[in-house]
């Protein structure tokens, strides 16, 4: 017999099947169960540009110690897709246990070495109870979640809880989902000894934290940062943001007297409508947004220029995949990074967010809105889809009632008929930041002319050398504000000194911590950075200044950001060491602990472990 | 082109419409175009319109894209908001415009190169949507901007300055139009005033998208033997299908039109336009027979002018999406954010 792990709340268990066979809720249900037993849990799914018939993976990670990054290897395989059967075999960690549909006997060597196989007979259980082909697929799926409630002591009163407000209002398809539940439960029950050496224990971990997906959740900062206008264009992974805000629109902002919508959203002909309309409705006093993908920012960057130019407020969630081109849409990267920061022909720069959880995409969803009225220039939301479409355990939403959206400098119609000098490119205080007006202000005063071409500090055409440069400058400085106004970045001192830095951001936040636990178990400790805006404060340049070396940790294969910061801060670049993990998976926590110290380890480098 | 600065001085005596404002009130900065281009014509009619309309300038907004045409904002309206914005996409950002404030008028100028050309998608979706705007193309056949080059409305065997034929099919905008839904649709010429001012003046009460295709000839690249949109070859092969005659509410604007039926088409916000047929036949409320007329004269070899088809009742894209009375840039904290409690509960359904 091969040994066999053993370990409470600590593992992870992935599904293998084939997508559009309705394997997705169960999945969730499964999950959704760990997470109301109080422990810590994060779940990804894996899957293809396509709607029926390829493989499609779901990653439950379960972590009492509350690692929610991505893992690697697995502990519990439920492997229910045939063609991808060897390579999910060959992932099974040592002492690992496979989970499969037995209706088919396999030959022994389809069942590699050193696991504990548990077959369980889904499709003849299905098929004796199940007349109806679909009635068989779909309960197929609850009745291996119920088997694995009993091979991992999930609580039944949980899951069925679960059931029942998964299903509530149609309430007559609560029963038979339980029976199908009980099938596989009692099954696994009476044929195995339950439960297995991975079990789960109720824990207290969860406390009150939520569990949202990153899109949700910048869907709902932007409700609540007050976006009135979205126009977006379809496309993986960022459809479900737009999606989102129209869920929450729909119940956030009916006018209640008249049913009406206190929202626009338009579903464009394509992402230079897209844009095009975002800018049209900010120059109209709107606050607009628009939701996309790698691809979609290459087709924006001339409107993003326009915007930057004539100073036009617009909100971009970019929600990365993996490029170049088509790339790999499903997959995840860091990999627009400069294609933001300088997007657009001539000279331009701008202004970046880097949640690193959904708490982060609503707060950095709504403080984007505050942030393109104030600055008047686009901002981006930088999500990927590893934050963006899995649902990810974090802090719960939180908003202040005093807040007020901060609609940046505009002048009124007051102030015009009080004889107020209006220039819209005239820099009054030393911000570098003008005031506009809004269309159909004034009878007389304050209106102007909007252009992507030169114009003085009265928006007045013109090709003059000097009259160019001196807005060139005031752009400059009001990039120097910015800096001020973007979310600072996240300072976390190791607990005794070291020269040893490192700098990361977005959704590699949670592999990051874990990592540095790794490290310290090896005596390696690092201060760590994780910057959440651009342009870069200027703690992110005392953090580099303060230690010898600092590892830049991201993912995509260029070291992007390690790029900006050479560029924007004047950076040796043999000071920034590039941990690049750009596969397409999530970065795991021993992939950075292994690169970190395999780099210390090398011949180039001072004593940096210390003696134990 | 002229360099001179304009006076700000007028007569005293200049006529005022019900806003006590001139004529004047409604120009914009001297043209920087060329001398006796079609598009200072057609950026007069606008004056003239929204002047007897009795329109407040500043609740207009122009919005274009790049090219001749789309520098002509600046040349009308001067106390308007303007955005000259992308090439070709005037239509999108205009359409945001729309969203954020639907209490403006909206007027997107634009040629042929930019609509027909590098804009044609930009142009048909936000005709298909129904925008509420008056959606100008200053048509004249040619790239100016860029010195003559064919644009995708010139036609085919027309012959460039340089003796260069034109091999590809042309694209009727107006064709276009009624294919996609406009409830407004006309062609006028630019040196037609009399034709043009009412059509205008209808657009601008229309609610929905209204377009108009202005054939402008270019004096520079466009007005010569072998092209088919010079001042010579349109007068020739104009059939005009019927005159328009626009009544406000106010007053009566009457002009010197030929005598003929008349029709009264309702809009829905009381005004009304009167249509005067020339055609015995034409109905602007047939969009099939639009269609297909404008088809058959097309292959004629005539350019069809006039109101083509009008719908009563149209709804536009904010009755579509349901939106509020109020226009959306004017909502604030308490209505736009749900707040503290409402988040309480979110979070709880969460857990």
């Amino acid at each position: 017999m091969p040994h066999a792990l053993e370990r409470i709340n600590d593992f992870v268990v992935k599904f293998a099947n084939v997508n559009g066979s309705g394997s997705a809720s169960s999945n969730q249900l499964f999950a959704k169960a760990v997470l109301r037993m109080g422990i810590p849990v994060v779940s990804r799914n894996i899957f293809p540009s396509n709607i029926q018939g390829l493989p499609t993976w779901f990653e439950v990670r379960i972590s009492e110690a509350g690692h929610l990054g991505c893992r690697g290897g697995t502990d519990l395989m439920v492997a229910m897709n045939p063609q991808t059967w060897d390579k999910d075999i060959a992932s099974i960690e040592p002492g690992g246990y496979l989970f499969y549909d037995s209706t088919k006997p396999l030959p022994p060597e389809k069942f590699g070495k050193d696991i504990n196989v548990i077959g369980v007979p889904l499709t003849a259980i299905s098929n004796q109870r199940y007349s109806d082909p679909r009635q068989r697929q779909l309960f197929k799926n609850i009745i291996y979640v119920g088997a694995l409630a009993a091979l991992l002591d999930i609580d039944m009163k949980v899951v069925e809880t679960l059931i029942g407000e998964q299903f509530k209002g149609k309430d007559k398809l609560i029963a038979p989902n339980l029976e199908a539940l009980h099938l596989g439960y009692d099954y696994a029950r009476e044929n195995f000894a339950c439960p297995l050496g991975i079990r789960l224990r109720h824990s207290d971990k969860v406390g009150n934290r939520i569990s949202i997906d990153g899109n949700s959740a910048a869907g709902l900062g932007a409700v609540y940062g007050g976006a009135t206008v979205c126009a977006w264009y379809p496309i993986t992974p960022s459809t479900s943001l737009a999606e989102a805000f129209q869920r929450y629109c729909k119940r956030y902002r009916q006018e209640p007297e008249t049913g009406q919508n206190r929202y626009a959203i338009i579903q464009a002909e394509d992402e230079l409508a897209s844009i095009g309309m975002v800018v049209g409705a900010a120059w109209n006093g709107a606050r607009a947004f628009t939701a996309t993908s790698g691809p979609g920012i290459s087709l924006m960057t001339e409107f993003i220029g326009l915007a930057y130019f004539a100073e036009i407020p617009a909100v971009i969630f970019n929600v990365q995949r993996g490029g170049p081109s088509t790339g790999m849409p499903t997959r995840t990267q860091q990999a627009d990074i400069l294609a933001c920061a300088y997007a657009s022909h001539g000279d331009t720069k701008h202004v970046l967010l880097f949640p690193e959880d959904p708490k982060e995409c609503f707060d950095f969803g709504a403080l984007s809105f505050d942030l393109a009225d104030r600055l008047q220039t686009p901002i981006f939301v930088m999500l990927d889809l590893e934050i963006g479409m899995n649902d990810r355990l974090c802090e719960p939403f939180t908003w202040d009632d005093e807040r007020r959206l901060d609609r940046g400098k505009v002048m009124t119609a007051e102030e015009l008929e009080a004889g107020k000098n209006f220039g819209r490119y005239l820099d009054v205080d030393g911000d570098g930041i003008p005031y506009r007006t809004y269309p159909g202000t004034h009878p007389t005063r304050g209106s102007f002319f909007t252009r992507g071409s030169t114009r003085d500090r009265y928006a007045k055409y013109s090709e003059e050398g000097p009259v160019y440069q001196d807005n060139m400058e005031r752009l400059l400085l009001k990039f120097e504000t910015a800096k001020k106004l973007v979310p600072a970045p996240v300072l976390v001192k190791a607990a005794k000194p070291t020269r040893l830095g490192a700098i990361y951001f977005g959704s590699t936040s949670p592999a990051m911590s874990e990592a540095l636990e790794h490290l310290a178990d090896e005596n390696i400790v690092l201060d760590t950075l994780r910057v959440r805006g651009f342009p870069f404060s200027d703690e992110v340049m005392d953090f580099i200044a303060e230690h010898e070396r600092v590892f830049v940790v991201e993912q995509n294969r260029d070291g992007q950001l390690r790029m900006l910061l050479v560029n924007e801060g004047g950076i040796d670049p043999a000071k920034l060491v590039r941990i690049l993990h750009y596969d397409g998976t999530p970065i795991t926590a021993r992939f950075i602990s292994r690169e970190i110290a395999e780099d210390l380890a090398g011949p180039s480098i001072v004593p940096v472990r210390e003696a134990v | 082109m002229t360099f001179i600065a304009k006076p700000k001085l007028h007569h005293p005596k200049l006529p005022t419409n019900s806003l006590g404002l001139t004529r004047r009130d409604y120009e914009g900065a001297v043209s920087t175009l060329c001398a006796g281009c079609g598009h200072d014509s057609i950026s007069a009619a606008i004056v003239q319109s929204c002047f007897e309309l009795d329109l407040p300038p500043h609740r207009i907004a122009k919005l274009s894209g790049i090219g001749c045409s789309s520098k002509t904002p600046t040349y009308f309206l001067g106390a308007a908001h303007g955005f000259n914005s992308v090439h070709g996409r005037m239509p999108s950002v205009l359409t945001g415009a729309n969203l954020a404030n639907r209490d403006l008028i909206y007027l997107g100028v634009s040629g042929d190169g930019d609509s027909a050309s590098i804009g044609l998608g930009q142009f048909a979706h936000s005709v298909r949507r129904g925008v509420n705007m008056v959606y100008i193309v200053e048509n004249n056949g040619v790239y100016g901007l860029t010195k003559g080059q064919f644009s995708a409305t010139s036609d085919k065997g027309s012959k460039s300055k340089k003796g260069v034929v034109n091999t590809d099919s042309t694209i009727d905008l107006v064709a276009m139009a009624l294919q996609l839904g406009a409830t407004f649709v006309a062609r006028s010429f630019s040196g037609d005033k009399d034709q043009l001012v009412p059509l205008i003046s209808a657009a601008l009460m229309h609610k929905g998208a209204a377009f108009i295709d202005c054939i402008s000839p270019c004096v520079a690249f466009n007005n010569h033997l072998g092209s088919t949109k010079s001042f010579d070859f349109v007068r020739e092969h104009n059939a005009a299908v019927n005159a328009l005659d626009f009544m406000s509410d106010h007053e009566t604007i009457t002009a010197s039109y030929p005598p003929g039926t008349v029709e009264t088409v309702e809009q829905h916000d009381g005004s009304s336009i009167r249509l005067r047929k020339l055609a015995a036949t034409y109905d602007p409320h047939d969009r099939v027979a639009a269609m297909n007329y404008l088809a058959e004269r097309h292959f004629a070899g005539e350019i069809v002018t006039g109101l083509l088809y009008v719908e009563h009742e149209s709804e536009d894209l904010h009755g579509h999406l349901g939106t509020i009375a109020t226009p959306l840039n004017q909502l604030g904290e308490r209505e736009l954010c749900p707040g503290a409690e409402a988040l309480e509960r979110l979070n709880a359904g969460l857990r």
